[in-house]
């Protein structure tokens, strides 16, 4: 047996092929399926979407309050900007005064074509993850959507999808957002339950 | 590529990379250098112009973005807001190395165009990201408001 068989045979009989995988990965619906209790494998089936949900790229432009942080330490975002009426800037210093259609390599500033703030009730910023699962379910702080809504707007939102492709040094969320959308429905099929803690 | 600009009213051609900053392509192939170049990441404000009405880092924008849109750099500044705003910063004497001023102004014109009764708050939010390293703030403050104020009278440009 060579050396790298040997390592090959440690990394399949000790799990550490798992974590080799990357910290950045999801885990799949299906990987919960050994958790018995329905309500205890949705609350785990969020507690793995929140990955997502509490990474830099989502909470920066769920902020609490009016104005948005950036950076992977979530500081306060230079220059000072505010929400506005729209969730797209003050007059004269809106979002699109700096980002673009797309993320622009030579000034490193990101872009998508709807760039803006999310809506100040659905601020995520400093609450945990049971509040923000609870904020998510309540149509009076999630946009008035129903779960399919909310299902649609995890998986199939572009400007979901932009935290998958930031450009520059910025940290994608974890795994994919076909993978979100995957661990987000089977959440709502096991009865959208929400961790406790 | 080659593409066609809308560029203070007059029509310019442009050839090359669709990725260039419109910054260089308005300073170094259209010669329209008061638009200025600062920092180039969308952080001082100096490059600042109107596209389609709206303020626009021109160091941020690639010039491909830039089809069918019309173009406003400080050279083409002429609405009645934009004479006012002029007349009030030489009137207070606000400037004083310069180099952000073209930004600055922009930036009020933009602003009192939509809010002519911009408050110090709007003022405050408007202008953010525009950088004065001499620190005119307060100068640029009271030419804002003093424009403003010969708009509303009617004593405007």
């Amino acid at each position: 047996m060579s050396v790298a068989q040997a390592w090959l045979v440690v990394i399949v009989l000790t799990g550490v092929g798992a974590s080799l995988a990357g910290a950045n990965d999801l885990r799949s619906p299906e990987s919960f399926s050994s958790i018995g209790d329905q309500a205890d494998r949705s609350r785990s089936l969020f507690v793995e979407a929140g990955r997502v949900l509490q990474h830099p790229r989502c909470l920066n432009c769920h902020p609490a309050g009016d104005r948005p942080s950036q950076g992977e330490d979530q500081h306060p975002h230079t220059p000072l900007v505010v929400r506005g009426l729209d969730d797209k800037g003050a007059t004269a210093l809106r979002c699109v005064t700096c980002h673009q259609a797309a993320n622009f390599t030579p000034s490193g500033v990101p872009g998508h074509p709807l760039w803006q703030m999310a809506p100040r009730e659905m601020a995520w910023q400093g609450k945990s993850l049971p509040q923000i699962c609870e904020q998510i379910k309540d149509p009076r702080r999630n946009g008035g959507k129903t779960l399919t809504q909310i299902h649609e707007h995890l998986a199939h939102d572009t400007l979901v999808g932009w935290a998958w492709a930031p450009g520059g040094s910025r940290e994608p969320a974890p795994g994919t957002q076909a993978q979100l959308g995957a661990l987000t429905a089977a959440w709502i099929e096991t009865g959208a339950a929400c961790p406790t803690r | 590529m080659s593409m066609t600009l809308n560029v203070n009213g007059t029509r310019r051609d442009f050839y090359g990379d669709p990725d260039t900053p419109l910054l260089w392509v308005i300073r170094e192939q259209l010669g329209l250098t008061g638009t200025k170049y600062g920092c180039g990441i969308a952080q001082c404000g100096a490059c600042t112009i109107h596209v389609d009405g709206v303020p626009l880092r021109s160091c941020s924008a690639p010039v491909a973005a830039m089809t069918g849109r019309a173009i406003t750099t400080i050279e083409g500044l002429a609405s009645r807001v934009a004479k006012a705003v002029q007349k009030a910063w030489v009137d207070l004497d606000v400037v004083q190395c310069g180099y952000c001023q073209s930004g600055q102004i922009m930036s009020a014109v933009a602003l009192l165009e939509k809010k002519p009764k911009a408050t110090d708050e709007d003022i405050d939010h408007a202008l953010a990201g525009n950088i004065c390293r001499c620190a005119t703030y307060q100068r640029i403050r009271a030419a804002i408001h003093l424009a403003a104020k010969r708009l509303a009278s009617k004593e405007g440009a």
